[in-house]
């Protein structure tokens, strides 16, 4: 990617994150003529950049602004999920630390757009001195009359408060963050009402990802036609991955959509330990999406679009690599043990089949398994997805999924062989 | 009113219902749990799944509301599939315990798996456990067999108000707790026995006593408060063993309070089955029927007339108060009452002591002013269905209350304890706010109106009312009854028409009477009756007046005959009879005739039939079972301004024991004990 296409230029946190930093970097700069631009224009122009949510869904964000009601009178609410609990994932993260100002700039605009004008910033609650710096990034935001009443004179108000929650994963589905920010246990709600009509406080709401908000700004700076030409059709823009695990220097990038995968992986992470050879698989959007072995990931290309073609998904953009030295199932057994722990509780299928296939999951790890089991496993796992009321129920069922597509000869070997001995 | 198909079948239905509801109107089952009409929708167990056109997924059609066009498919692949996956999962950590569970027979959770499940288990692991809960002598828990579907816990919160249950934990841990296993301080708890689909939540004084096909069941009415709920008996031979809510939209919707559904067990004790009189030296001794009419008759035709006085009881049918009427004008005594409270009315007013709104009229209604009236004790049910219009209906009903304060979990305005309060109501703010209402609704409790300014206050208010209230055709002046004998009795006329002061008790403990004749009745001070004063208890418990009573005549209780009581709406209903008389004790009607032609009269009733045919010929509005007449308010001319400081309390002090049944029940006196912390 080319250097002057970065967004996120602080993203390492090489350069100073206070505002007086941010302004250097151009945060902030024109916003009043962003501001003086129509609301819908600016609904308009983000539909235009094809902009999609970088929370895991992939769903356009122009269009979700554009569900939004258009008559005045209700108050509108735009709320910020940061609450990043996805296993693998780290980008809001360095966001918040580093560029907390395009955060900040990014809600002022996308609020501005959606008839917003109150906030909330629902940080996870571990993000303890994270959400200090952006404390002090809406301060410093507040004060230089960015934020609060009559905003640069332009009739504006934009306030923003920061909630934090209180450690489960289930909050970070849009819903459920909503019941959790209105003070009731983080419990999905059902749909319809979409938050767009029922939301906060039963009032229309948006809810969007970090990353999708602190790249608006920028978008609407270098124009919709700018982010568009960065990746592939209909995945367009730029995205932070963040590489983990089996390789020699894990780390976050921001790269365009539609890079190889082993492209990103020999380029910026020092490739996977012990070499590409040694690769076994790799999960390649958190936890929550089915892993891809090596001979996919030779050249699959990251964007959502071609995940999903080779039976993934781009997710959140959290890069899990697994070398060959890793016993592949007792990872996606630690996962499932991650989604048991993590499910409400309130409908039938999540709630009772995450504890099963947990279950299952630890034996096959130990080889404990028949044969029939893990046949009934990957049936268990068809039971639960699709029929919760949140994605948490999908989420624990496809990296079983994945696994058993992908390694069940494997598996069987070593129940055999187990059985054998 | 959109069209929708369902399995390729078009059928219209009605706007802004679900798919379920749609199905159900086609008369296509959904398998269901979590869902029920009276509750919030939670779309949680996920059973109720159903295929939609356009829709990757199978969706929940207990939420998903209808919309034109929509296609929808409940025997497709995929539907089942969705069935027998979550029924397998609901199944899991359930325990197979089925033949010592008491929901056996009744559970939806046996009925559903075995139409939609798969027949087998695939589960090898542990077993999920879960600790029992404390939640009070009423309600036994087996948590365990939770399938976490959350019924309780939304009755709790939007019917019964009180949000004493919840869910604690998460994913598989979860639990529906009283959070710290407190009682459960409801007066409607016991529903939640109804509720639970499973056996997590059954009966504690039911627990292990019968299985629902081994029971006779009788439909019926309640009798233990004013509000008529229609119930179900449910018995094995001659015992009661369990009642149930019958569902009357009128009345009780599907709801009974706990006192209707526990208390039958005072049934069984301390029952008066045999004649007793009192002996010079001051203990009662066992007696006959012969003596106890010849002692009656010596009484009767030696006082003056004008010193017999008698009482009628709360819990008495019509049949039963109008026998015992005409025997009282064949004997030419006319110093009766049916009040033992002094509860102010205004003879042949019917509309001066009757709920004239209707229960159902309380959804229509669009304000509430409650005057001393405790709706958690005087009549649960209806402070539900005020719950259910001020927290789901209408969000912004205003409610303003005057009375000693009591947790009713609706947002009321407080306007002061006193009698006095009462005239805050003239504070301009309140006068335009019920000006303003179309339909409002006076609750004026019996606390006030029993109190010695009874009369002013019921003046007071509806001249209040009169001026405010401008819509002719709505009467929402509503006088809240405790007592399920009351109205019957009231619209029998059983009081002496002569005498309005409302000194009837006080007089019987002045003396002025030398014969008392209490027909059931409990409630006065039995301390306070002159020595001299000759009783006689007619009354089917040993409660208070025997300790009192020369004289005790048994009678039947309100299973052992049939007979018509009045609601506080005005509604006549017909209680059943659902075993023989404890003892072989004879009908009061029996008794009255063997009485009167002692006494030389001729007899006058052979059968029930015959005193409801007299009793109709004189008081047509009793033959309308199920009718309720709505009657027209009066103009009143005097008008008091001033009120006492006194607190107006409620007639009713403890819940759980009102009259002399629900004194002797076991369940209630454990229940008294627990939430009341008195006995």
């Amino acid at each position: 990617m080319k250097k002057e296409n970065i967004i996120f230029s602080n993203l390492y946190g090489k350069h100073d994150e206070s505002i007086k930093g941010a302004l250097k970097r151009g945060d902030w700069k024109n916003i009043s003529k962003i501001l003086k631009l129509d609301k819908q224009d600016i609904i308009n122009k983000i539909k235009d950049s094809g902009l999609r949510g970088r929370g895991g869904a992939g769903f356009s964000t122009g269009m979700k602004w554009d569900f939004m009601p258009k008559t005045a009178g209700r108050q509108h609410y735009l709320v910020i999920n940061a609450d990043e609990g996805e296993p693998g994932t780290c980008k809001d993260r360095d966001i918040i630390r580093n560029e907390p100002h395009k955060l900040v700039e990014g809600c002022l605009i996308s609020g501005y757009a959606i008839g917003a004008d109150k906030c909330y910033i629902y940080i996870r609650g571990e993000f303890y001195n994270e959400a200090k710096i952006l404390q002090t990034a809406i301060d410093d935001a507040y004060s230089k009359g960015f934020l609060g009443k009559n905003i640069l004179g332009l009739k504006i108000n934009f306030d923003i408060f920061i909630h934090y929650g209180s450690g489960a994963y289930v909050c970070g589905e849009e819903t459920a963050l909503i019941e959790s920010l209105e003070g009731k246990k983080g419990q999905p709600r059902l749909k319809p009402p979409f938050p767009a009509n029922v939301g906060v406080f039963g009032k229309p709401t948006t809810v969007n990802n970090v990353e999708t908000i602190a790249v608006v700004p920028t978008i609407l700076r270098r124009g919709p036609e700018w982010f568009s030409s960065l990746g592939r059709e209909n995945n367009t823009g730029s995205k932070i991955f963040c590489i983990s695990g089996h390789v020699n220097t894990p780390c976050n990038v921001e790269e365009e959509l539609g890079v190889p995968l082993k492209y990103l992986i020999q380029k910026y992470a020092g490739d996977v330990i012990g070499g590409w050879d040694n690769l076994l698989a790799i999960i390649p959007g958190g936890s929550s999406v089915p892993l891809l072995p090596k001979s996919e990931c030779e050249n699959v290309l990251m964007d959502f679009d071609s995940l999903k073609n080779a039976g993934s998904g781009l997710g959140t953009g959290g890069i899990i690599v697994m070398n060959k030295q890793t016993d592949v199932v007792g990872s996606i057994a630690r996962l499932s043990e991650f989604y048991k722990h993590e499910s409400c509780g309130q409908c039938t299928p999540c709630r009772e089949g995450t504890g099963w296939i947990m279950r299952v999951m630890k034996r096959l790890e130990n080889n404990e398994c028949s044969f029939e089991e893990v046949q009934m496993l990957e049936e268990v796992t068809h039971q639960i997805e699709g029929h919760t009321i949140c994605a948490l129920g999908d989420a624990a069922a496809w990296p079983i999924q994945g696994l058993l597509k992908h390694f069940k000869k494997d598996i069987l070997k070593r129940i055999q062989k187990k059985n054998v001995a | 009113m959109p069209k929708i198909f369902i399995n390729e079948k078009p059928i219209k239905v009605d706007d802004g219902i679900t798919v379920l509801q749609a199905c159900e109107v086609a008369g296509i089952e959904i398998p269901r749990f979590c869902y029920h009409e009276r509750l919030s929708i939670a779309g949680n167990c996920r059973m109720c799944l159903v295929e939609m056109e356009n829709s990757t997924k199978p969706v929940a059609s207990c939420a998903m509301p209808v919309a034109e066009g929509m296609k929808i498919k409940t025997n497709s692949e995929m539907v089942e599939k969705a069935r027998k996956g979550v029924m397998e999962f609901l199944l899991i950590n359930h325990p197979l315990d089925c033949p010592i569970c008491d929901q056996g027979g009744e559970c939806d959770l046996q009925d559903q798996a075995m139409a939609y499940g798969k027949g087998f288990s695939r589960f090898v692991e542990k077993k999920r456990a879960v600790k029992e809960k404390h939640l009070g002598p009423l309600i036994k828990t087996h948590m365990t067999r939770c399938i976490h579907c959350t019924r309780c816990v939304r009755f709790s919160e939007e019917v019964a108000g009180n949000n004493q249950l919840g869910t604690v934990g998460r994913g598989e841990d979860t639990e529906i707790t009283s959070y710290l296993e407190k009682t459960i301080d409801s007066e409607l708890s016991g529903n939640v026995i109804d509720l639970c689909p499973v056996g997590a939540l059954t009966s504690k004084p039911y627990a292990f006593v019968a299985r629902p096909w081994e029971l006779k069941k009788t439909n019926s009415i309640d009798v233990f408060d004013a509000v008529g709920s229609n119930i179900r008996l449910d018995s094995k031979g001659d015992k009661i063993l369990r009642v149930l809510p019958r569902i009357n939209e009128e009345i009780n919707e599907e709801w009974i309070s706990d006192k209707t559904r526990f208390a039958y067990d005072g049934l069984n004790h301390q029952r008066i089955d045999r004649f007793y009189l009192r002996d010079s030296n001051g203990d009662i001794q066992e007696s006959s029927e012969e003596t106890v009419l010849k002692l009656l008759k010596s009484k009767f035709s030696e006082t003056d007339k004008k010193k017999i006085f008698s009482l009628c009881g709360n819990l008495l049918d019509c049949e039963s108060i109008f026998s015992f009427k005409s025997f009282l004008k064949k004997i030419d005594s006319n110093n009766f009452d049916c009040r033992q409270d002094n509860s102010f009315f205004i003879p042949n007013k019917r509309s001066s002591y009757l709920f004239n709104s209707t229960i159902s009229g309380i959804d229509d209604s669009d304000l509430c002013v409650i005057v001393g009236s405790d709706l958690r004790k005087e009549a649960p049910i209806i402070g539900a269905r005020l719950r259910k219009k001020s927290l789901v209906q209408d969000k912004n009903y205003p409610v303003i209350r005057i009375g000693h304060k009591y947790d009713l979990s609706i947002n009321a305005i407080e306007l002061g304890n006193s009698y006095s309060s009462i005239l805050n109501l003239q504070k301009n703010m309140y006068k335009k706010l019920i000006a303003k209402a179309k339909k409002p609704l006076f609750i004026i409790g019996q606390g006030p109106l029993c109190s010695p300014e009874g009369e002013e206050i019921f003046n007071y208010l509806l001249s209040l009312h009169n001026s405010l209230v401008k819509d002719a055709s709505w009467n929402g002046f509503s006088i809240l009854q405790n007592y399920s004998g009351r109205v019957g009795a009231l619209d029998l006329e059983f009081y002496n028409k002569k005498n309005t002061k409302r000194n009837n008790i006080k007089d019987i403990y002045n003396g002025n009477y030398k014969v008392l004749y209490l027909f059931d009745a409990d409630e006065i001070d039995f301390s306070k009756i002159p020595k001299d004063t000759f009783v006689i208890y007619h009354g089917h418990h040993g409660d208070k007046a025997v300790s009192r009573a020369d004289v005790i005549i048994p009678m039947p209780c309100f299973t052992e005959k049939e007979g018509i009581y009045v609601n506080l709406e005005g509604r006549a209903q017909i209680s059943r009879q659902i075993k023989m008389p404890i003892g072989g004790v004879e009908h009061t009607w029996e008794f009255f005739n063997k009485l009167s032609t002692e006494m030389g009269f001729e007899r006058e009733y052979n059968s029930l039939q015959d005193i409801r045919n007299s009793m109709f010929d004189q008081y047509p509005n009793l033959m309308k079972i199920n009718e309720c007449k709505s009657e027209k308010l009066f103009k009143v001319k005097y008008v008091k301004r001033s009120f006492s400081k006194n607190d107006i309390l409620s007639n009713i002090s403890n819940f759980y024991m009102t009259d002399s049944v629900s004194r002797n029940s076991p369940t209630m006196s454990s229940c008294s004990l627990e939430i009341n912390n008195n006995i």
